[in-house]
């Protein structure tokens, strides 16, 4: 199972049975609203918290999933989840409220990869049968944690970027008819001493390289295996500083095959600067969008890696450099499909 | 970055910050001045205006009216605050929007706001000043050394 | 004319803000705060109050004036008690600027939700 140094192969092949994707008001404004399965209008869900809201997104997508792949929510051993919010607390609660047994994950931005690979990892090992995988994220909830009260006027430069508000959810299964999870790399924490918290792309692109190069290493591939390399949330800056990192080492990927969750799921005359970001970002923009081209047979095979940036208010008070870190999972096709 | 703290980093970090930078958006430094110089002068006019007709029909004097117009745009801020405006009004302003007296309410304001959902006490009383507790504290602070000072030296200096 | 040059007096300290903001990389807040010390310290130097005369409402909605009037109020009383007045004078100009803030605060707090 254990391939090179810090990837694994999936030989059981898990399969993605179902998935489910919530969004808010902007997102339905966004370059993709087909991606999700609910849409709200509203950015307070009618709940009295931004947290609340947060939960309610993630216990619906939850419950989408559940429904989209006819599962019972008895028949699901474990869920694993996260999120940027005060040690995870929409996450816990949804967690409560679902009562499936539980386990956190934290990755920042990159947990929907982090929860995804360590799903296929137990499910391949046969230690359950289905697994949920989820990550949320909600725009004003993460404002005022990580940045100013939301009716604050503060001037975000060009580098910043957007917290997508949403929800993403999927199923793993031992076996079914939906797409593979067929290996997965662990990326190492990434630090270039980067320090600027308006600047998150910039500060994960390497952590991305890394990762994506990690993996072709040990799988012993090239960029050609994939119809598609997808990296989580680094916007425009962070896209072209990784490819461009990619070049540099030799690792020939077509620009035109190396797409971003956070440019692709917001239109261009959007307010989001340099991009979508959020720990729901790569989960909705795999699961609603990528995912389904993979059911559709419009793409075979795809790389998503999902970055996140692990620093906290605490450590940029005290002027810690952004911590960075990227996971990597590949998707297939079905023979069925192909 | 200055370079003392340049110097702590890692050549390979050094190199990975300079190639980052290179093709990092650059923030447009001209015409975010130029759109600060016109909000900041128009809010400025504005209060400007208010402060005449304090001066016109409640007979406050030029010494006096700064009080009350400060209290008015603050009012103002607390209405564009509310509605949700003020952010927007901000992110095309920038400093324009920060700088006068509005930008303090605003920084107030929006944390009471925000901290609502965690109650009147320890929410909106504990963080409403959040932000702008600097403003106050070194405000204070460097006002009371000046004083100081300017005290000694008038009384004790023989000016 | 008062208006115009509150016009420009104003629109360019609001520039020098967005230079710290932009070429320093400061924060609001430090931003804010040291516009409030160079209010404290030109009003020290008796440099303020000229600008007041010259520029109206430029110069005293801008945030340095602030700090402005923290020294005003200090000075006054100093005069009539000495040093202790420098501690017990320092809100008596400046006091509309905070309470209306707090006051406006609260009451925002009542009726407002954030919009997100």
């Amino acid at each position: 199972m254990l391939k090179g140094h810090q990837s694994w192969i999936f030989e059981n092949r898990p399969s993605i049975l179902s998935t489910g994707t919530v969004g808010g008001p902007f997102e339905a404004k966004g370059k993709i609203p087909e991606a999700f399965d609910i849409l709200h209008e509203d950015m307070w869900l009618n709940q009295d918290s931004w947290e609340k809201a947060q939960q309610k997104m993630l216990e619906e997508a939850i419950q989408t999933t559940l429904k989209k792949g006819r599962i019972e929510k008895e028949s699901v051993e474990f869920l694993i989840a996260g999120d940027l919010i005060n040690q995870m607390t929409p996450t816990s609660f949804a967690a409560s409220t679902s009562s499936i047994p539980f386990l956190g994950a934290f990755s920042a931005c990159a947990t929907s990869m982090e929860s995804l690979a360590l799903a296929a990892s137990i499910i391949n090992a046969k230690g359950a049968n289905y697994i949920l995988c989820a990550a949320s994220s909600h725009n004003a909830a993460t404002e005022k944690q990580f940045r100013y009260p939301t009716e604050y006027g503060g001037q975000k430069p060009p580098t910043s970027q957007w917290t997508v508000t949403g929800a993403g959810c999927a199923l793993v299964a031992q076996n079914g008819t939906g797409p593979a999870i067929t290996s997965a790399t662990i990326g190492k924490v990434a630090d270039m001493g980067m320090t600027d918290p308006f600047n998150m792309g910039g500060a994960m692109a390497i952590a991305a390289a890394d990762t994506i190069e990690a993996h072709f290493r040990d799988m012993q591939i090239d960029p050609s295996y994939y119809d598609l390399i997808i990296t989580g949330d680094l916007g425009h800056i962070g896209r072209e500083v990784s490819l461009d990192l990619l070049h540099d080492r030799n690792i020939p990927i077509d620009a035109e095959k190396y797409v971003d969750c956070g440019i692709a799921i917001y239109r261009e005359d959007q307010p989001v600067l340099a991009g979508g970001s959020g720990a729901a970002c790569s989960a909705i923009v795999t699961y609603g969008h990528f995912l389904q081209e993979v059911i559709k047979g419009n793409l075979k095979r795809i790389l998503v890696a999902a970055t996140g940036s692990l620093h906290s208010t605490l450590s940029v008070q005290q002027k810690d450099p952004i911590p960075c870190i990227a996971h990597a999972v590949s998707i297939e096709a079905r023979s069925e499909h192909i | 970055m200055g370079d003392k703290k340049k110097q702590k980093l890692q050549p390979n970090q050094q190199r990975y910050q300079a190639f980052q930078q290179k093709r990092e958006i650059k923030r447009p430094i001209f015409k975010n001045c130029i759109k600060a110089f016109l909000i900041g002068g128009l809010i400025c006019f504005i209060g400007q205006l208010i402060s005449t007709f304090y001066i016109y029909q409640f007979n406050f004097t030029e010494k006096t009216v700064g009080n009350p117009t400060v209290a008015t745009l603050i009012f103002l801020t607390m209405l564009l605050t509310g509605f949700g405006v003020y952010d927007r009004i901000a992110q095309f302003a920038g400093a324009g929007s920060a700088v006068p007296v509005t930008g303090f309410g605003n920084a107030v304001i929006s944390s009471a706001i925000e901290y609502r959902s965690e109650g009147f006490i320890l929410g909106v009383g504990s963080n409403m000043l959040k932000l702008a507790g600097p403003v106050i504290v070194y405000g204070v602070f460097s006002a009371f050394i000046v004083a100081i000072i300017k005290t000694i030296l008038t009384q004790w200096g023989g000016f | 004319m008062i208006f115009f040059w509150a016009f420009v007096v104003g629109g360019l300290i609001c520039v020098i803000g967005q230079i710290m903001f932009d070429v320093f990389k400061l924060s609001p807040a430090h931003t804010l705060s040291i516009l409030v010390i160079a209010g404290a310290i030109l009003d020290g130097v008796g440099w303020y109050e000229p600008l007041i005369d010259f520029a109206g409402a430029g110069a005293t909605v801008p945030i340095t004036s602030f700090g402005n009037s923290l020294v005003h109020g200090a000075m006054q009383e100093a005069e009539k008690h000495g040093l202790i007045g420098v501690v017990t004078g320092m809100f008596e100009v400046t006091s509309a600027g905070i309470s209306a803030a707090i006051i406006f605060g609260v009451i925002g707090a009542i009726i407002f939700k954030p919009k997100g």
